[in-house]
């Protein structure tokens, strides 16, 4: 593909780049040449989403460390000071922290997306990987970020976060500790949270993007019927129902963009903390280590996982059985390529059993997400203790039940 | 550059003793780099035994104290709540302190050296939330069976006047009692016990 690029620019500044850098060849690999499925829906927008967002933090997120100071004595002033006296600085706080949310909507829906399709099946297991593998660092980041404000919820959320690994048997305090680097949450934790948060886990975000889209390159996309394009290629060597990524995709996402970015201002400019769901209210109390809030919990994006948590009573004198099902409930997923042993990949084609237990697994995940926010009591415990059970059932039984179930015929071509 | 004079074999081993030596090297390369994540020395000497007066502690009343960043308080009990702890021996999960949760000196009926004076580190055994000192009788909110204690708003958990943790709540173990010792009749030592004083 070099070789074309060279001949049919003949020289000038970009064959000077083109014989010592593989400008031309990426351009072509990854955009001008890309074939992707031609029928791309509404689903598709929100890997390129998630990139945005990616760098909507990124930016955000260097203009913060401008001002912003990680010292236990001096973070929660400094974001209050970003917010009232530095120029602009309530819109790049406000575009960060409802970044952060935007990130989980935009990758959940990502994740979805790949459910109904088959995405993560064979041979795309290592695009997948990769996706979960971000995933993880997401929530590490977004933990870590939240502690950075130094408010209650900052400091309470952050004390029983590292706690779960305390609940390790034998060596769990040890962890714990070397987590804190101190026997309470304090200033040592703050300032390597904030090490982790704007340096370590975007470099090895950005890395795991770079894999992301490397494999999913390599293969080539999946698309809404779950048929792969490459089995039927004209006599050019292009995939019949593939069209270039440039111009036809880049154009259509940026029309993503756009709708995208007016839901997001609108959160920013008039919903800032969304009610308590994007910041909440007791994290505009600075931290003190001598008083808990009345009510501890975290931000939406981890109460599904945290319901599961609480859902599991301690035994044998040890926290652990919940924090090992919490654990559970996140590896399971790294699984679902081999759990998966349908006949078909897309939605469009599997029977009724794969949507009854997709639908049953969603719905359980978003009342445990609700269940995560509220104060426990028994009635919620017992539907907690329900919804985890359909949540792991869901994994356990996968093998059985997408092999049982009755598939449709899976077309040769893509249907529009 | 492989001829008929190559010697392979040791080509393999120098390969194989040069990577393992390089990977042992690396091994201790990260020994710097986690233990920088300790607590500093500075963080240790933090941890150094404070003193609490507990002279003007009148019956009932609770002060908290900090030692090693963490609350802990110091409780003068009543002769009604000391009376009551026997009684709800059956409703806790542990009732005479078999777990180690305290220092030996303080495994005892009352949890404490001297039974008036309850010495307990305020962090929910749970997931270290601090709970709160209730020491009204079957308020409102928790209920009728309530005898007074101390209840962590984060998970529910609920425990009595002497640190125990009541069956069917999310911690596992009774509060901590930290290592202490009288150094005069007003005056708590608290982080270090007798016999290593």
């Amino acid at each position: 593909m070099a070789g074309n690029a060279t001949e049919k620019w003949q020289g000038g500044l970009l064959g000077w780049i083109d014989a010592r850098f593989p400008l031309s060849s990426l351009w072509n690999d990854h955009l001008a040449k890309y074939y992707a499925p031609k029928n791309f829906n509404f689903w598709y927008f929100f890997g390129s989403l998630a990139l945005l967002v990616l760098v909507l933090q990124i930016v955000t997120g260097i203009w913060l460390t401008m001002h912003y100071k990680p010292d236990s004595k001096l973070a929660f002033n400094s974001v209050e000071f970003i917010m009232r006296d530095v120029n602009w600085g309530w819109l790049i706080r406000y575009m960060h922290s409802t970044g952060a949310s935007a990130f989980f909507i935009v990758v959940y829906l990502h994740m979805f997306r790949g459910l109904l399709y088959g995405s993560f099946r064979k041979p795309r297991e290592l695009i997948w990987i990769f996706g979960m593998i971000i995933y993880v660092c997401l929530m590490a980041e977004a933990f870590m970020g939240y502690l950075l404000p130094w408010g209650q919820m900052s400091y309470w959320g952050a004390q029983v976060i590292i706690n779960l690994f305390g609940a390790i048997p034998g060596i769990g305090d040890s962890i714990a500790l070397w987590i804190r680097g101190d026997y309470v949450v304090a200033d040592a934790t703050l300032n390597r949270f904030f090490a982790f948060h704007a340096v370590a886990i975007p470099i090895v975000l950005l890395a795991l993007v770079v894999l992301h889209l490397l494999a999913l390159h390599e293969v080539g996309s999946n698309n809404p019927d779950g048929i792969e394009i490459k089995q039927n290629k004209g006599p050019d060597g292009i995939p019949l129902d593939g069209i270039p990524f440039h111009p036809y995709y880049t154009v259509k996402d940026i029309v993503g963009v756009i709708v995208f970015l007016i839901f997001f201002s609108i959160v920013v400019f008039f919903m800032p903390e969304m009610g308590g769901f994007f910041i909440e209210a007791n994290n505009f109390i600075p931290a003190d280590p001598l008083k808990t809030p009345q009510h501890i919990a975290p931000l939406w994006y981890f109460t599904p996982f945290y319901a599961i948590l609480r859902a599991v009573p301690s035994m044998y004198g040890s926290a652990f059985p919940g924090v090992l099902a919490m654990a559970l409930s996140i590896v399971l997923l790294f699984f679902l390529p081999w759990l998966d042993r349908g006949a078909v990949k897309s939605i469009r084609y599997r029977g009724n059993m794969y949507k009854g237990w997709l639908a049953a697994f969603v719905v359980s995940f978003v009342i445990l997400g609700w269940l995560g926010m509220e104060p426990p009591s028994t009635v919620y415990t017992l539907i907690a203790r329900i919804c985890s059970v359909i949540y792991f059932a869901f994994f356990l039984f996968m093998p059985f039940f997408t092999r049982m179930d009755k598939t449709k015929p899976v077309p040769d071509r893509v249907t529009s | 550059m492989s001829g008929e004079d190559t010697n392979s074999g040791r080509r393999r081993f120098l390969t194989a003793a040069t990577t393992t030596i390089g990977a042992i090297g690396t091994g201790f390369l990260l020994v710097p780099f986690i233990s920088s994540m300790e607590p500093s020395a500075k963080a240790r000497a933090a941890g150094a035994p404070v003193l609490a007066d507990i002279s003007k502690l009148e019956p009932g009343q609770l002060i908290r104290v900090k030692w090693r960043g963490k609350p802990v308080w110091v409780v003068r009990r009543t002769k009604a709540m000391l009376e009551e702890l026997p009684k709800l021996d059956g409703r806790m999960v542990d009732p005479h302190s078999e777990m180690d949760q305290q220092p030996p000196y303080a495994k005892n009926e009352w949890r404490s050296i001297k039974p008036e004076y309850l010495v307990l580190i305020g962090i929910c055994t749970h997931l270290g939330c601090s709970p709160t000192y209730r020491p009204d009788i079957a308020p409102a909110d928790l209920g009728p069976n309530w005898p007074g204690g101390f209840f962590c708003p984060c998970h529910g958990s609920r425990f009595d006047m002497a640190g125990r943790v009541f069956k069917g709540v999310p911690a596992p173990l009774n509060l901590v009692v930290p290592p202490y010792h009288y150094v005069s009749n007003t005056e708590i030592l608290i982080g270090k016990g007798k016999e290593t004083a």
